[in-house]
């Protein structure tokens, strides 16, 4: 995880279309400057980083499904819960399932736990959009592969 | 109950409108002011209301391109129309 540039996911565990779900994990690093604001001499991950967590865990899994054809954007937060303070060095464990494939928008649902302890969850919607160009779509494809994506759901190289 | 009081009850909690206010005749956009945003909570809820996949892109795409006006897709009398036509080829 490197919270200044909103890289939330260290890797991705498992991807399931059939059930429409992707699983991935993150640590929340010992220190980082997102930590000297948020709050000093009290470091938490701040609640809105949790929700970009799942949304990033959701929009990969989105992204396997057309296998990188198209990029979503979160449009949408809906019963959005954060259920307990989120540490420095936390093991995070992000689950996103597809509870709505539509045409042109998805809606995910997604939670993260840790150890087995339910941190947060929310149903997200997202548009789907076509990439602004090639070379975006092959940064986005190549950060996945960097996350361990099964080479079946990305694009062919 | 008719696809368009299904579809106007979704509307109508979806989006806050008092349901008198949606008749047949209603442009979901111009008259009911619906936006991009609250039109996917529309089309999510009736997709699985009817249990089909409204081709949203598809008819922004045709009305953006002009091959299409809105009211083709977003008056009220219209749009339970394409419904009853998705759910029809679904069958």
């Amino acid at each position: 995880m490197h919270l200044e540039y909103f890289q939330m996911i260290d890797r991705v565990i498992s991807v399931d279309l059939d059930s429409g779900t992707l699983v991935a994990q993150s640590k929340v690093p010992e220190k980082s400057p997102v930590f000297e604001g948020h709050f000093p001499g009290l470091p938490l991950v701040p609640g809105v980083l949790l929700i970009e967590t799942m949304a990033q865990a959701s929009g990969f899994l989105i992204m396997a499904k057309s296998q990188f054809a198209a990029m979503p954007f979160l449009v949408g937060v809906k019963e959005g819960k954060l259920r307990t303070f989120v540490e420095p060095e936390t093991p995070l464990e992000i689950e996103a399932m597809t509870e709505h494939d539509g045409s042109g928008f998805a809606i995910t649902k997604a939670s993260i736990k840790s150890d087995g302890k339910r941190i947060c969850n929310a149903q997200l919607t997202f548009k789907t959009m076509e990439f602004p160009d090639p070379k975006f779509a092959n940064m986005i494809a190549g950060r996945a592969r960097e996350l361990n994506m099964p080479e079946e759901y990305l694009p062919a190289r | 109950m008719s696809t368009f009081d299904k579809v106007a009850d979704i509307i109508s909690e979806t989006s806050e409108i008092p349901r008198d206010e949606i008749t047949p005749d209603s442009h979901t956009i111009d008259d009911l002011g619906i936006d991009s945003l609250d039109f996917l909570d529309i089309v999510f809820a009736v997709d699985k209301e009817f249990g089909i996949k409204i081709p949203l892109e598809a008819w922004t795409q045709e009305v953006n391109d002009g091959k299409a006006a809105t009211e083709e897709y977003f008056v009220m009398k219209n749009l339970c129309s394409k419904i009853d036509g998705l759910v029809a080829d679904k069958a």
